[in-house]
């Protein structure tokens, strides 16, 4: 219980904290790069390494290159689609949420 | 070409920074208990989760809305392509997390943790921004050139 408390603090804050960078940087393209900056990896792996070891972040942080490749299809679809068609942002966003779920997990299926 | 607004962080509700430390601290969460559940190999995907990626879009819509009904306009327009161009930046930091990401798998394994963290994370901020930077300036060519 202790380390799940930990994990939603630490997770928290510093999603939080690039959050808050992504808000103050202008213009709004380099805004969002902070929407993909690897904060949960950030929150989370100290106390994976400190727990499980450097072997078990590691086999984590190769499934997280097919999550991150997920990410940027997922972030051009939504791209794409806010710029073309101007639906409502968190309707598109959810909405194709799909796509991270497919292209990941499909990725770890091909290369496990 | 790149400022800051400091200004922007008063604009910013209560609840909006609440949203965000949820979405966070959930989806640690969820990557903890996946990997307990289902192995280090699912877990972490939602390492590269898109978390608060949704919230922040949407947020950005409003923010934006907000300002051009200060002016007396509708500004769902100016919204929703803010909100395109937060997920085209995004897009582009996401090229920085494969980065992040492949150098904590090749490296992680024989070097200091620390270390290694922290040079991820410089690779993740110098690819995110010369992706960016060459994406801009192309584009800047391009609207230079005459029709």
């Amino acid at each position: 219980m202790g380390e799940i408390i930990a994990r939603f603090l630490i997770g928290g804050i510093v999603v939080s904290c690039f959050a808050l960078l992504g808000e103050v940087f202008r213009p709004k393209s380099f805004a969002g790069l902070f929407g993909a900056a690897p904060s949960i990896a950030l929150a989370t792996l100290g106390l994976t390494i400190a727990k499980h070891g450097h072997v078990y972040a590691a086999v984590e942080a190769r499934s997280m290159i097919f999550g991150a490749i997920a990410f940027f299809v997922y972030a051009c679809a939504c791209s794409f689609i806010l710029m073309r068609y101007r639906p409502h942002a968190l309707t598109t966003t959810i909405s194709l949420m799909p796509i991270w779920f497919g292209i990941s997990f499909g990725l770890l299926y091909l290369f496990p | 070409m790149i400022s800051t607004h400091l200004s922007s962080l008063k604009d910013i509700k209560l609840h909006e920074y609440c949203v965000r430390f949820l979405f966070g601290g959930l989806c640690s969460v969820v990557a903890g208990l996946m990997a307990k559940q289902f192995g280090p190999a699912v877990g972490g995907l939602f390492l590269a989760f898109p978390a608060i990626f949704p919230a922040g879009a949407s947020l950005l819509e409003s923010h934006e809305r907000r300002k051009m009904a200060k002016a007396g306009l509708d500004g769902t327009k100016q919204g929703r392509a803010a909100a395109s161009a937060d997920s085209a930046g995004a897009s582009i930091g996401s090229i920085g997390l494969i980065a992040f990401a492949a150098i904590l798998w090749r490296a992680l394994p024989a070097h200091n943790a620390c270390a290694v963290i922290v040079l991820g994370t410089v690779m993740w901020l110098i690819v995110s921004f010369v992706v960016w930077y060459a994406r801009k300036s192309r584009w800047l060519r391009a609207r230079k050139i005459p029709s």
